[in-house]
């Protein structure tokens, strides 16, 4: 039964799906990824991330501005307008400034989020696929349980009960994301409990920590690492999504959801207020989601042999 | 097949089942209902009386049984905004969800699928790396802000549209686009890979070897052992659909269940929230249980034990 793959197994952006992309028969010279040079786009995809992480964790070095308050005599100015890069919105706060300050929300809930998640889901993984029996079985039919359940739904009733907060959005994202990673590492587990040296290491008396830390974990969390980066950028969307709906971070707190909620209201006059943080977000998603599948494929266990 | 069948049946309840249970949760950590009920100026003992009158002061398990029972007979409660039976709120949106959807999936089907295998064919050429940029650009693009800079583009600055609103087909078009992206983009992808793994088979050379046309080769052989992992996608999609409405409805003002959803929060109209949120829940289970099935029927190697 804990055998059986069911066939919703292709129900996450896992490894299976994207290393089919790939796949070069064996012997094959091709090992340049899709994309063109895949190495050289995941590569340029975290050289923008981690850009963007300096320009938000350093915002204050950038840009002088505050997001917070504006001069209410300079709202809706253009980009480009002497002082103001990217303009202003319509209460005359720098757009630049509150980009570069919606960037810390957003990227700090993705990489807590993620985190949470991520290391929720692995440790369940490793257990319940390396251990088998009924806590296997129990656990399984809850992941199966909670993806089939609408994310966006289960994330606005909790903010709706909960409040808005940084912590509950971080919460429910978490929530609505271990499953994954427990699905993927669960089934690389379950490969690896019939490896040579894991037996080995069993037969030698390693307790079954020992074994899981040293001997499982070091190779399944390639494809997990991978799956974490897809996962910060559905989940930054997610944030947006949810600060664009009003549940996620409350004005005046700039993130790039709800600028583009504040923004949309003056798009015959402003377009910029809606362009610009979309694109920011897209940028974010686009990138997490090249270095995943870059990722994907360097740790795609079809190609390490 | 049976025993299979039954096993996916019983699980499609149990989710079922957890959904309600979560309302359940949800409802209670709402807050004393009876406070929502009653008029702001009640005293203690009118609110007593209602209380014990509704039977919210009667035991937790008590309460959860009932409400279960209550729902299993189609009874959510009452909406507190519309004074009307939360149930028939949610059966009167559904049709439009249910249109918006289906264009969706249509439009990232029709175009996704010729897209794919074009990509697949060409291999390495021109034509696969655009799809290819454009399927990682269709599921990095939020679809809150496709859905903005369509309405900027088509409505504001061209005034071909009307922003929102449900009625002529043109109104249809926008959302319908907007939803169906992400979606898109997957399903190219995902054809793209199935093709190009069955075009490797040992079969797939026989065929041509034998002489046969190719596109006696695509239609006959290739597409067909592709189609698996293709339905299964669009499957899913549609599920996911269903959870992304809830942002697209709101944007192009679309009366549907998601925007049901968004609108009851808003007013704290708890009953109605849970009784849309549950039915949408049921829905993307039931969809999932139909590839499920759909899954084994196409592909009669899979033996369920």
């Amino acid at each position: 039964m804990s055998e059986r793959q069911p066939p919703a197994g292709s129900r996450l952006p896992g490894p299976k799906e994207a290393a089919g992309t790939a796949g070069p028969p064996p012997g094959a010279r091709r090992l340049r990824p899709r994309l063109g040079g895949g190495a050289a786009w995941g590569i340029a995809a975290g050289l923008f991330l981690l850009a963007e992480a300096i320009l938000a964790v350093g915002a204050p070095l950038f840009t002088g501005a505050s997001p917070l308050t504006g001069d209410l005599e300079q709202r809706l100015l253009a980009p480009g307008t002497a002082g103001y890069l990217l303009g202003t919105d319509q209460l005359g706060r720098d757009v630049l400034a509150r980009l570069l300050y919606g960037a810390r929300v957003s990227l700090l809930v993705g990489v807590v989020a993620v985190v949470i998640a991520g290391g929720f889901g692995v440790c369940v993984g490793l257990i319940t696929g390396y251990r088998g029996g009924w806590l296997d079985r129990v656990v399984s039919r809850l992941v199966d349980v909670q993806l089939s359940f609408p994310f966006m739904a289960l994330a606005l009733s909790i903010a709706a009960v909960l409040g808005a907060s940084l912590t509950g959005i971080v919460v429910t994202l978490a929530i609505s994301s271990w499953v994954l990673y427990a699905r993927l590492v669960r089934g690389e587990s379950l490969a690896m409990r019939q490896q040579e040296f894991v037996e080995a290491a069993h037969a030698l008396g390693a307790p079954s920590w020992r074994i899981l830390v040293r001997h499982v974990l070091p190779n399944v969390i390639g494809p997990a690492i991978a799956l974490a980066s897809l996962e910060a950028g559905r989940l930054i969307v997610a944030e947006s999504s949810l600060s664009f709906l009003g549940y996620g971070i409350q004005p005046p707190i700039p993130a790039w959801g709800n600028m583009l909620a504040e923004g949309k209201d003056y798009m015959a006059k402003a377009w910029w207020l809606t362009v610009l943080p979309g694109l920011a977000v897209s940028l974010t998603c686009l990138s997490t989601t090249i270095l995943g599948d870059w990722l994907t494929e360097v740790f795609d266990p079809r190609r390490r042999r | 097949m049976v025993r299979y069948l039954a096993s996916r049946l019983a699980l499609t309840l149990l989710t079922v089942f957890l959904a309600l249970s979560f309302m359940f949760g949800v409802l209670h950590l709402a807050g004393d209902p009876v406070l929502l009920l009653v008029p702001v100026d009640s005293s203690a003992e009118h609110i007593e009386r209602m209380r014990v009158q509704w039977g919210f002061a009667d035991p937790l398990w008590v309460q959860y049984g009932r409400f279960v029972w209550r729902a299993c007979h189609g009874d959510f409660g009452t909406s507190l905004k519309y004074n009307l039976p939360a149930l028939s709120l949610v059966l009167e949106r559904l049709p439009a969800t249910a249109l918006l959807t289906s264009v969706s999936i249509l439009f990232a089907v029709v175009v996704g699928l010729p897209l794919g295998v074009l990509a697949a064919i060409r291999e390495g050429r021109l034509a696969d790396r655009l799809a290819t940029v454009g399927s990682v650009l269709g599921q990095s693009i939020p679809s809150f802000w496709l859905g903005l800079l369509l309405i900027l583009a088509f409505s504001v600055t061209l005034g071909l549209v009307p922003t929102g609103g449900m009625g002529t087909p043109a109104q249809l078009l926008l959302p319908g686009v907007t939803l169906g992206l992400y979606s898109l983009g997957r399903v190219t992808k995902l054809t793209r890979a199935s093709v190009l793994e069955v075009l490797r088979a040992d079969y797939i050379r026989t065929a041509r070897a034998k002489g046969a046309r190719e596109t006696t080769v695509l239609f006959r052989h290739v597409l067909k052992n592709a189609a698996n992992p293709i339905v299964t996608i669009i499957g899913l999609q549609m599920s996911g659909l269903i959870g992304g409405a809830i942002v697209v409805e709101t944007i192009f003002a679309w009366p549907g269940l998601g925007r049901l959803i968004v609108q009851s929060i808003q007013f704290r109209d708890f009953p109605t929230a849970l009784a849309a949120v549950f039915f949408t829940a049921v829905t993307v289970s039931l969809i999932n249980l139909f590839v499920d099935l759909l899954y084994g029927l196409l592909n009669p190697r899979i033996v369920h034990e």
